[in-house]
Order: structure tokens, then sequence, then C-alpha cells
């Protein structure tokens, strides 16, 4: 199949960016990443730079890629990653757009590379829970019903990607950290620190700049986990109640 | 063209004395210790951050020790370990169904062939059970049964239900939960976190290990750090076979570079080929993907009996499920009916191998076979049914039920399976192929994790300790966590504690100067080639060479075969490779020439390793050294060691250096799982 690309390419975080036309031949069982290798192996072949783009597991787990394919982060299909992103949902003659996450907080690298690390800093502000090696007690010693450890299971499945900031019109982390303090918060263990959790995650959210949420729900729409919006309304609460515990 | 070796020493394993269960008490109780106020005074560098890595950084941080942590990633959630899926194994016998740590450890012997050592081995499987419930307190989301309670289920090469999982994400929620704990120790203070810098070289000064130099990959400069000592948690070497399941990134150059410096790299012939993967699909092929082994819970592989009906499949003309039950070889079953289609890996991927070269694979390349979930469908399905108290089920009812406890089970495998290959999994069976998932071979550590140079220590797949020439399912993240977690904070501290009089390292020690020359040398040296080819275009040749001659079986022929090919492999890379742009920049390119540069070294070792042990075991499968029916043949007398190889640089012979393996608690025997 013969496809039009329009890929951003952007020097630097100083550089403006701009667009690029490339024509690929792709063929349908190739992943949207595989495609982009073919044409960066023809690049180097000319000499010439390669597309900068983050990416490592390719099976939609790692989180690492992080690109807006026409429009949509991670592409048009609903619940997956760019990696697992197949050129058998494009036809021939299509022309798609590719640009890197888009949002104050995730400053571009080098064409569809962007930095995350403020998503490092919020996870480093609380998003564990404070136990020493050594002290765990038996595995068993706290049963979980299975609802709570199940709706928790559906929550820790974030893969960190930052689909969810780059689908928000307000460039809000919201989805991301609640899926954390909804995690956590749900599981016994985690509930001695459910509303410090709360509120440290979420102040340092907005100190890295992330948006506020206005309830769109994009981020559910677009995020490859398929992560529920009700663990933003979890953390909500949960923040609510730890000003309220604090204040009291 | 030949293949030659210096013969070395004989390595001591410092195992302690006493019974095999109570070595590792003995250990804790005689070690040295550090006091509190000098942990603080003490620095430690970890390079990586999967669940070997990552948990020896938190680990090492609680205690107080400063430490300094390393990955290529954007973030340590990255690392490899998170795309693990199917689970991690310990004797906690919840099933009460006759499981124990020797058990466990037994079974793990066994499984790799019994070329492991027993003490870290019967280790592990002790450790197994903190291991859980430490997971379970930093909240990793285990599958629970309705009660509350943690559920099991099986892996191959064991007869018990002993593997802990959550769905078919059980290295991702690992991860996670370790990252956890570290982002903890980072926010404390006690580790600092370097990410997207990859090492480039390892500082040795008075023989010990003493610092790293990095390369900061967003802006290429190169950067020294020193410490006390050096820990290695850099993951394994399968993508030198170009397609594996490992991630792209996944390197062994961290390790290489080890070797480079002296460290031992031991059995690096042992290379795990997982037997259900989805097979290739074309020339560009940049990866392939595992199939959980947990899907041979309930997974039946098979391939048609007749050659007409293989040819009508490949052909389209027939569609699997027109195939009657009598027509279709359900081969695992057939060779191996005690532990049928969960037969460990190397034992798998070689059944399904044979059927494929006698020219019953199933797709058009002739190298697939049937993973089939139609029974297991219908089996639960009736169960379903009859615990919803509905009688007389009709078939479509039992099929809907079927799928969706399929679905709880198998749901992401499943839709990952579609996704990749178009094709409805509930529907037609799967079709699978060996590929390159794990390596056991690694660096030569002592039972302290210890490498030969003093003050290096290697965890996690880095190592070569515990899984002999096999790794049974659902042990490497066992071994991962049993590493970072729960060994590496005792056996540092017996080391560190003589060094508490040492100041920091200083950075601007002659070695260093060295060491970063050296990186910068080489990086210049890549850059300076300018030829024709790209980088990738010597990784796939060299993948070619590794799978065809070096890969599921191998002779001594194919092995020389590989030696001579990848030699004159490596020699065009140096005269004909191309790498865009320039030193001090972010270039991808660059980094992978680097890595790709140790896969051409490694490779050649690889050959050389498996071309001496002239036996077959595990993974290692030399088609000269095999029973009457196929089965693989050890040679004990002559090849009960490990192989720990000294590489220095590429114009010698690498020596030999053995550590003999003596097993006093489990008679060696033919592994049979018939």
């Amino acid at each position: 199949m013969k496809l039009t690309l329009k890929i951003w390419r952007q020097k630097n975080a100083q550089d403006k960016g701009h667009f690029e036309t490339y024509e690929v031949d792709a063929h349908e069982d190739m992943s949207f990443l595989e495609m982009l290798d073919v044409l960066n192996e023809r690049l180097i072949r000319q000499k010439k730079d390669p597309i900068a783009f983050d990416h490592d597991c390719r099976e939609g787990i790692c989180g690492a890629c992080s690109m807006v394919i026409n429009g949509k982060p991670h592409g048009p299909l609903p619940g997956t990653t760019t990696c697992q992103l197949h050129m058998r949902h494009f036809k021939d003659g299509d022309t798609i757009w590719v640009e890197p996450f888009r949002a104050a907080a995730f400053p571009v690298i080098k064409d569809l590379m962007v930095d995350r690390s403020a998503f490092e800093r919020i996870m480093q502000a609380g998003g564990y829970i404070s136990v020493n090696t050594g002290s765990a007690p038996e595995a068993n010693s706290i049963p979980v019903p299975k609802p709570i450890a199940d709706k928790a299971f559906d929550a820790a499945a974030c893969i960190g990607c930052g689909a969810c900031v780059a689908a928000c019109p307000n460039g809000a982390a919201m989805l991301f950290v609640a899926a954390k303090i909804s995690h956590l918060g749900l599981l016994p263990h985690g509930q001695p620190e459910r509303y410090i959790r709360a509120r440290k995650m979420v102040e340092r959210m907005y100190l890295e700049g992330f948006g506020n949420c206005t309830n769109i729900g994009a981020c559910e729409a677009e995020c490859p986990k398929e992560i529920s919006l009700e663990h933003i309304a979890r953390m909500n609460r949960w923040f609510a109640k730890a000003s309220l515990i604090e204040e009291g | 063209m030949k293949i030659e070796w210096i013969e070395g020493r004989t390595l001591d394993g410092k195992v302690p004395p006493g019974p095999l269960h109570q070595k590792w008490q003995y250990f804790k109780d005689h070690q040295k210790l550090v006091a509190p106020n000098n942990k603080r005074k003490l620095e430690i560098i970890v390079v990586g951050t999967g669940l070997a890595g990552g948990s020896a950084a938190a680990a090492l941080g609680e205690l107080g020790y400063q430490v300094k942590c390393f990955t290529f990633h954007d973030s340590p959630r990255r690392a490899h370990s998170i795309a693990a899926q199917g689970g991690i194994n310990a004797a906690k016998n919840y099933q009460n169904d006759g499981d124990t740590i020797y058990r466990l450890f037994y079974d793990t012997i066994k499984g790799g062939d019994y070329r492991s050592r027993e003490a870290n081995v019967y280790r592990l499987a002790e450790i197994s059970l903190q291991i859980i419930d430490h997971c379970v307190a930093i909240g990793v989301p285990f599958a629970r049964e309705y009660g509350g309670y943690l559920a099991n289920r099986s892996f191959g090469g064991v007869q018990v239900q002993r593997t802990f999982y959550a769905k078919g994400q059980t290295g991702q929620q690992l991860l996670l939960g370790v990252y956890q704990s570290l982002n903890r120790q980072i926010a404390r203070g006690t580790v600092t976190m370097y990410n997207r810098h990859e090492l480039v070289d390892i500082v040795i000064i008075d023989g010990q290990a003493r610092g790293i130099i990095v390369r900061n990959l967003l802006t290429g400069q190169l950067e020294r750090h020193g410490a006390h000592a050096v820990v290695l948690a850099t993951g394994g070497y399968g993508n030198i076979y170009y397609l594996s399941t490992n991630a792209m990134g996944s390197n062994v150059s961290a390790a290489w570079k080890a070797v480079r410096r002296g460290a031992l790299m031991a059995n690096p012939c042992f290379v795990q080929i997982h037997p259900t993967c989805i097979p290739e699909s074309g020339e560009y092929q940049s990866k392939l993907t595992l199939m959980s082994e947990s899907l041979r819970n309930d997974g039946r592989v098979w391939v048609p009996k007749k050659m007409d009906d293989v040819l009508a499949i490949r052909n389209k003309q027939k569609n699997p499920r027109d195939i009657p039950p009598e027509d279709r070889d359900y081969f695992l079953e057939r060779m191996y009916p005690a532990f049928g289609n969960l037969v460990p890996r190397d034992v798998a991927a070689r059944a399904i191998k044979k059927v494929c070269d006698e020219g019953r694979g199933v797709n058009a390349t002739s190298r697939a076979v049937f993973l089939d979930f139609e029974d297991a469908i219908i089996r639960y399905g009736k169960s379903e049914a009859s615990l919803r108290g509905i009688t007389n089920p009709d078939p479509n009812t039992i099929r809907k039920l079927g799928k969706e406890v399929i679905k709880a089970k198998y749901g992401n495998l499943f839709q990952m399976y579609e996704k990749i290959t178009g094709v409805n999994p509930y529907e037609q069976p799967m079709t699978i192929y060996p590929a390159v998932h794990y390596t056991m071979g690694g660096l030569w550590v002592d039972y302290e994790l210890q490498t030969n140079i003093p003050g290096l220590f290697a965890l996690g797949e880095c190592n070569f300790s515990d899984h002999g020439a096999n790794r049974l399912g659902a042990s490497a993240l066992m071994q991962g966590l049993a590493d970072g977690f729960f060994i590496i904070p005792y056996t540092i501290s017996h080391y560190l504690a003589d060094k508490i009089r040492i100041p920091k390292t200083d950075t601007n020690h002659p070695a260093f100067d060295e060491a970063e020359q050296r990186a910068r040398q080489r990086f210049e040296k890549l850059l300076s080639v300018q030829g024709d080819q790209p980088v990738e275009y010597f990784h796939r040749q060299l993948g070619k060479i590794m799978w065809n001659y070096a890969g599921i079986s191998r002779t001594a022929e194919s092995l020389l075969q590989a030696a001579e090919n990848i030699r004159a492999l490596r020699e065009e890379f140096w005269k004909n490779v191309f790498i865009p742009g320039k030193i001090d920049e972010l270039n991808p390119e660059l980094d992978k020439a680097n890595r790709v540069a140790d896969f051409l070294e490694l490779g050649e070792l690889i050959a050389i390793d498996a071309y001496h042990r002239n036996e077959s075991c595990g993974g290692h499968f030399r088609e000269e050294y095999q029973t009457p029916d196929g089965e693989p043949l050890r040679n004990d007398d002559q090849y009960a060691y490990v192989a720990a190889w000294e590489w220095t640089d590429t114009s010698n012979p690498p020596i030999l250096h053995k550590e003999p393996l003596v097993f006093e608690n489990v008679k060696p025997s033919t592994r049979s799982y018939k």
C-alpha cells in the first residue's frame, strides 16, 4: 500500500518545527512503528537525519511510544498503543499525519520524542506504599475482596504513556494521577496513606503545569488501556477528604 | 577455520558450608554488617531498573546507602520486566497440592537440566515465599479468588499450581510495585535517579569496581560516577538474535563492558527459545511477541496428521475447525503424556520445530503450529453453565460462557494476538512458533552475586546463576526480585563492611580519565567509519547467523560456520557501517551501533561456548548428542561445570575457566517429561 506521511520534524525544544512529507510503501501486516523503521532506514541510506521517536517493547505495555496519528494519541483504534497499531487499518493512498504528544508539561525533545519527566515527579510525590523490604506480613493474612482487587488492577494497568494528557484540551493529567491514587488507595495495604497520597500527588500535578479537568472525557476515550473516568471521581473525593482531615 | 580457546583456572562459587537448607541462614548468621551511620557514607551504583535493579536500588536506599541508579529509558518503569506476562512462582502451597520449598528447588534444578548451582537455587526457592508477601504489601494487585485469597495457576515443567499472576500482565504489575518502592526512595533522597543515561564503561581502581562512565543520551555528554560498589542489573542478551521477544532497546553492552574489563561470561550458549510466539510475518519484522506460557494451561498444541490437510490449510481451502479430532496430532500430548502441553519450554520448542521440519507447519512459511482453545472453551462453558444452574445448555450458550471464562483469564493476551495478526483467537486457533526469549547465560557470579571483579555485582537475567541450561516459566520474575530485594542487601553489606574507611571515589582518578577516553574513542571510531550500511542491516544479518547456526539446534559444523560468519560480519561492520549525526547530541543510531558492535563480539563467544560443550542440555541442543528418540543427551562426566569465559579482546583466543557443579542433594538423571 502506498501512503503519504506528514511527519512533525523538530530539531530540539527551541526549534519551531514543521511537517515534512514522505511517501512510503507499506505492507498491511506491518506495525505503524515498523513502517517508520522502513522509512528511517531509507533516510539513513540517503544520509539524512532519521525521525526520532520513543519506543521499546512494541507490545503495548512499556508506554514509551508517544505519537499522535491523524489527530489522535496512538491513532484511530480504541484501546491500542501506536506500536500495536497495524497498517491494515489504513487504506492504500491514505495521507497520515504524525505528531508528538502535545502538552505544556511535555516539552518536545526532538521530532516525535517528548519529555515526560513531570510524570516521574508526580509519582515520587506519593505514588507508593511506605513499607520497607522485610516487614510485610504473610500474603494471605489480609484477604482482599475480588471486586476490589480487580478494580485496583484495572487502575494499575496504566502504562504511563501520557495519551490522556495529549488527548485533553486542557493538557490535564487527571486520569494518570487518578489511576495511581485509585490503585493504591483501594487496596487495604495502601489505605493508611490514601488521603495524604491524593493530596501530595495532586499538588505536584498542578506544580508541573498540567491543566484542570473539565469533564470532557477525551482521556478515557484515548487511553490505550481504557482506564475509567470513575477513578478521577474517586481521586477528587479523596483529595477533598484530605483537606478536611488536615483542617479538622 | 577453527575455534580455539585456552584452558583457565577452577572457580570457587563460595557456597556456604552446612546442609542445603541451612546455607543461606548460615551466610546471614555469619556475614559482616555495616552500621547505619556508615551506610550513609557508602555509595552504590545500580545500573538497570527492571525487577532486579529497581528492587535492589529501592532496598539499598531503604537501608540508608547512597544509591545512584541508571537507566537508558526515559523512566524506570519502562524496563523490559514490564512485558513479562504469565506469572511468578512461589512455594506457598496455598493449593494444598504437595508443594514445598524443596520441590520448587528440585523442579528448577531438573528444569535447568542439572547445570545450575544447587545452593543458589535452594535459596531462590526459600526466598520465593517472602517475595509474594512483600509484593502484596507494596500494592501488587495479584489475581484473587472470590474469598479474597490469592489465586494460582500452573506453568511448564511442574505438577503443582504455584504461579501467582495478575492477568497476563504480571511483569507489569510487579515492575510497577518495584517502581513505586524506588520512587519512595528517590523522594527520600536515598536514591538519585539518572534516566536516559547508558553505561559505556566500568572503572576499576586497584582491582575493584569503583565507578562507571555513562552517556547522557539526550546530550551525548559522557559523565563520571564513582561509588564503593557497582551493581549491574541490565538484563539478558536475547536481542543478539535480532528477532526475539526482547524489547528493541534490550542489549548486552553493560555486561559486555564488564567482560572487556575482565569479568567472566558464563554459559553464553544457554539461550531460551520460547515455544509460543506469534510467527514472523515479513522481512520488515522488528521483533516477535510472546504468547504467555500460561496459555498452555488451556490451549492444546496440534498440527494435522495428514499432509493433504496441512496443504489445504496453508492454501486456505480448509479451516482448521474442519479437521476432525482423529485427524489432528496433539503432538505434545502424544510425545509427553505425563506433562502434555505443559512440558518445559526447550522441550516444547524442539517438538514444534520437529513437526515443522517434517513439513507439517500450518502457515504459508510452514513455520507455525496451532494453539487451540476450543476444548477449553467448551469445558469451561459447561462448568460455568452448571454453576449458574442452567440445565441442558445449548452449544451457543456453552461457547458464550466458555469464552467469558477464557477472556477473564487471558483477555489481554487474546486481544494482543488479534491486534497483531488480525485473527480472532476465540474463533480460530492461534498459530505460534518458537522465538528467542531469555538468556540463562550471563555474567559469572559467586553465591554472593559478585563477579570475579571485587565490588562488581550482577543481578537478575544479567547473571547466569539460577536457571542452568533452561529456565522454567514464571521463574525469571522470582529471580529478579529475590536478587534485588532479598539477596544483594545482605551480600553487598558483607563486601562493604571492609570499605567503611575508604573515602568517596575521586572521579579525577587516572582510571576515570582512561575509561572516559576509551569510551569517547569508541564513539568517535563508530562515527568515523561513514560507510554505506545502516546499523540495522548488521543487526539483522547477525540475527540470521545466530538463528540459523546457533539456534534451536546446533552442530559442531554449524557453530564453526557461525563463528566464521560473525567474524566476517564484524569486520564488515567496522569498515562499512554508516551512522548519521554527531557524538555530542541525541543520536539513537549511535547508541544502537554501540550495542550491535558488542553483540558482534558476544555472538562469536556464544558459538565458541556452544561448540566446546559436546553435549545436549536444556536449551543447548547439539544434534550429535541425542537419544534414539531425539531427546537431549547430557554428558555429566565431562560437562557438569559452568563454563566462564574470559574475553578481554578479539585478537586472542578466550580463556575457559570452570566452576565444577557439585550435586550433593539431587542426583542428576535423565530429564524425562514422558
